[in-house]
Order: structure tokens, then sequence, then C-alpha cells
């Protein structure tokens, strides 16, 4: 299978199960949730507040779009408390454009999932740029039919996700700074700790697996399936701060299958030509001729001014449960 | 003269690596020596001899393909050629003379209209309501996986395409010539009897042309 079923549950109350012409068909399998996942990748998914905003992103080839209320650099701004998207501007985004409409819910907020959900939105971000609903608890994405993503920034964090049903994984960075730095921190400490626990895999140290599984706080036969795979069970985008095209060729160099960015795009000034930018310089980050020519088309002069990730009064990656 | 395949996936956006993966574990399966790369240049483009365009989104694979200087010329020239080639999922709707949303309607997108069929987008719903399920699929059986995300169906066919599949009565897999078109994802089956009749179809068209200029 080129899909890994790690960490999958079964049983899980999500799997709908039907029939149609004497054979049964399965919705909402680890397959395929982390199947739609797998058709994100080297893709950009962008952020959008509104029906303008998913239109341009969807002309400029995004992959898909990331419906919010606000977008993170406002939502520091606006301070308060930062909830789902009003439904009425996520059915019209769902009525008018073609790709994958994924929307963010709190942290914990599984009445919020389930509205998204039967709204029809194709991926739930449970997302800490939102107020996070609970702090103990992430929701149990296994109930769902729909797949989920979620952010981590490291590894235990990101095989917990994936144990709690995540279908998709991306780095927490810190959203809407403009500032990459934290999201390349995250995915190379994901990256080094994968490497870390692939050689002790390919020593047969069990003891030294389930001794790394308690310290970082996910399970045994997860940590050892990763070690096994060389990399996350499923697939991980980067995101957090992302702004020019050169941004997302570096997180794509680092190892990541695809790019969220956020306000990075409808923060600045030229959001059609940055977007189309964004999306040639994540397929093509290998080759520098094409990287520059994506970046040519984008004047710096127009990028968000961005935020200093040291002084800010809020850390998103911060926010929500510790396990 | 060199006797070994070298089949490409188009190497813009989705599930590339899963196809080359799938090629090339179908290649063993058959004992033939192949090698299987990721393709994004004209001059790549030219020297393969068959191309698979994988699933993902047909809307952003159109956008990259009409943006690099060169590549859409290259790939009409060899379809032109009568090169195999297979679309999954989006590499169908890409292929296809037609296509439109079930939900949204006609977008404007860039289709290489090789494969005579129109195609409805997004045919089975969104997302919650993708799924898995057995298919029947001439010359390979009744027991085919088929993993359908979002996929899209075949609404009609022109008159030199055969239908291979159909699932609860709509079109999900077909063949004109040298081209297969399924509406589902065989690179993520782990059943890789899709990808030896297109290889198959590759051996003969490089018997029958003593192959691309790859030697």
């Amino acid at each position: 299978m080129t899909i890994s079923q790690a960490g999958s549950y079964p049983s899980s109350k999500g799997i709908k199960i039907s029939t149609v012409d004497t054979k049964e068909v399965l919705c909402g399998t680890a397959l395929i949730k982390r199947g739609f996942a797998h058709m994100q990748k080297h893709g950009v998914i962008m952020d959008v507040t509104n029906v303008e905003q998913a239109q341009i992103a969807e002309d400029a080839g995004a992959v898909a779009v990331m419906v919010l209320d606000k977008l993170p650099y406002d939502v520091r701004h606006a301070g308060g408390v930062a909830r789902t998207a009003s439904v009425k501007v996520i059915q019209s985004i769902l009525d008018s454009v073609s790709i994958p409409i994924m929307a963010k819910c709190r942290i914990g907020h599984s009445s919020e999932a389930s509205i998204l959900e039967e709204i029809g939105v194709d991926m739930v971000d449970e997302s800490e740029v939102l107020s996070p609903a609970d702090e103990n608890r992430h929701i149990w994405k296994w109930n769902y039919t729909t797949p989920f993503v979620n952010g981590a920034k490291n590894l235990g964090e990101a095989l917990r996700r994936i144990e709690e049903g995540a279908a998709m994984i991306r780095t927490k960075g810190e959203p809407g700074t403009g500032d990459v730095s934290q999201a390349v921190a995250h995915i190379r400490m994901v990256n080094n700790e994968i490497k870390k626990i692939k050689g002790i895999y390919d020593n047969n140290d069990d003891q030294e697996l389930i001794r790394i599984s308690r310290e970082i706080q996910s399970s045994f036969e997860i940590v050892k399936e990763t070690g096994k795979l060389g990399r996350l069970p499923v697939v991980n985008f980067a995101a957090g701060g992302i702004s020019t095209p050169a941004d997302a060729a570096l997180l794509m160099k680092l190892g990541c299958d695809g790019i969220f960015v956020g306000s990075g795009i409808f923060k600045a000034e030229d959001p059609l030509e940055r977007a189309k930018a964004v999306v040639i310089a994540t397929t093509y980050f290998d080759d520098p001729k094409t990287v520059l020519e994506a970046q040519k088309m984008i004047d710096e002069k127009k990028s968000m001014l961005g935020l200093d990730t040291k002084n800010l009064d809020l850390k998103m990656q911060e926010r929500g449960p510790t396990i | 003269m060199n006797n070994e395949l070298l089949i490409g996936v188009l190497g813009l956006q989705g599930d590339i690596e899963e196809n080359i993966k799938a090629t090339t574990n179908a290649l063993k399966e058959m004992n033939l020596k192949g090698k299987v790369l990721s393709v994004r240049y004209p001059e790549e483009i030219m020297k393969i001899d068959g191309l698979i365009i994988p699933g993902g989104e047909s809307t952003v694979m159109g956008l990259l393909i009409a943006i690099k200087n060169g590549l859409l010329d290259a790939i009409t020239k060899i379809l032109q050629e009568g090169l195999p080639v297979m679309g999954t999922c989006a590499g169908m709707i890409v292929l296809a003379k037609k296509s439109y949303d079930k939900i949204v309607g006609n977008k404007r997108q860039l289709l290489l209209g090789v494969l005579d069929i129109e195609v409805e987008r997004n045919s089975f719903g969104r997302q919650y309501d993708s799924f898995e399920s057995k298919l029947n699929i001439s010359g390979i059986g009744n027991d085919y996986k088929g993993i359908f995300i979002r996929a899209p169906t075949v609404i009609s066919v022109g008159p030199q395409v055969e239908i291979l599949s159909k699932f609860d009565e709509k079109i999900v897999a077909v063949k004109q010539e040298n081209i297969i078109g399924t509406s589902f994802h065989p690179e993520l089956s782990g059943d890789y009897r899709m990808h030896r009749l297109f290889i198959q179809l590759v051996t003969n068209w490089k018997d029958a042309n003593k192959g691309h200029q790859n030697f």
C-alpha cells in the first residue's frame, strides 16, 4: 500500500458503509482521508476570508483554499476571541470555486467541526490560529468522515495528532508574522527526530524506541512505524509566516510536501501575482532559475511588513493542550 | 538501441511519487527493465516512452503546463505521435476534450483535449462522499479496489472510446487507442494491474516505433 495506515483506528465512527450494486462502499476510511491529503502534494493552500479572495486563489493555481474569518495577521490585531468563519461565507465559497475548500475550527471544538462537516467542507483545520476551546483535549477526529489537518512543532505533537485521526500535518510556524523562521525550526525539528528514530529502527533497538515514544508521549506502534517509513505516516505541509516565492522554495527544500500561505498573500499589495509566483516556486523549488523567475513576479516593497516573532504578545504555536 | 523503458510522471502537482512507485512495482511484476521519473521540462518530455498524468488538482496542473515555456508544445507533440499516456483522476480531466464541475458548472481550465470524452468533475460529490469499493474492470477482473477521491466521471464518450469500467452506472475507466483514463487512483490501491495495462501499451508502442530518441 502506498499510503501508510499507521496509527489508524479501524472501528472509527467516521467510517460510513453503504452498498451499491451488491458492492460494499466505504467512506471516511484512513485511506480515503489520507489519500485526499496526498492529492494536495506539491501544491499551495491559500487562506481566504471571502469569495473574491477564493476566486483569486483559484485563478492563481491554489490547490485548495482555507476559509477563516480573519487572516492570522488580523486575528493578532483584532484581539478578542477568534472563532470559525460565518456559515454564509463558507457556503458562498463552496458555491463558487471548484478546488477543495478547507475551513478552520477551534482546537477541541467538536461542534464547530461538526458544523463544518455538515456544510460540506473538504477538510477541517483544527487550528491554533483560532482561540482554543479546550485546554485539555483536541478533537477525536476518528468520529468524522471529513479529514482533518493539525499543526505540529515537533514529532511528538505530529504523532499524537495522527493518532487522534489527523490525515495531514502542517508545521505550526508563527502565523500572521510574515516570518518563516518558526516554520523552518519546526520542520527541522520533525526531520531530525525522524532521522534519529529511523537509525534506531534500523538497529532493531525496540527498547530505545519504547523509551523515545514515552519521552515524546506517543505510542510505541506509531513511533516504530515512523522509523520504518523514515517519514511521517501522513502528508506534511509547511505553514506559518510564508510570504514570498523564495520562502515557499526554502520550505519545500527542507522536505515539506506542500505549502500553506496565510496572511502572506492577501496582506501583500500584489496578491494575484504573488499567489501565482508562490505556486510556481513550490513546483520548481529545486530549480533556482525558475524560482528566480517566480521571485521576479513580486515586488518586495509590496510584501507584508511582518512582525518580529521574538516580541509577540500572542504566540499562537504555544496555544492549546500540551498533550 | 536501448530496450529499457523510460516512463515519465508529469511532475507538476499531485501524487507524483505514488505513481512513480506504482509504475516501478508494476515493471518489477512484469519482469521488465525500465526507469520511472518525474518530468517537468520539455526536453525531459521528449525522451520518454510513456507519460502518466497523476492525481491532484486539474486546474493547477493545467495552469502549470501553460506557464512553463515549451511544455504544452512538447506534451502536445508526443500525444500527436501516439505515445501512450495514462491519466488518473485529475490526469484524466487534463486529457479530456470537455469538462464541467458538478457543483459550480463551467470553469476555465486548460485541457489537452486528446481523449474524446466529456467529464463531470466532483461527480460523486465533495470529500465527504469520497469512497473505496470493488470495481469490475474489463481485462483486469471484478476485484479491483477503486479509490475515488472527489472523483470525476465520464459523461459521454466519442466513437473511438472503449469503456473499461462503470460504477453505479457511471463510466469510471476508459481507453482510446494508447490513452487510458481512470476516475479512481490505481496508484493508491497497492494493486498494480492498471499500471501494468498501461506499461503493456508502452511496450507495444516502443516495439512498433523503435522507441523515442533515448538510445
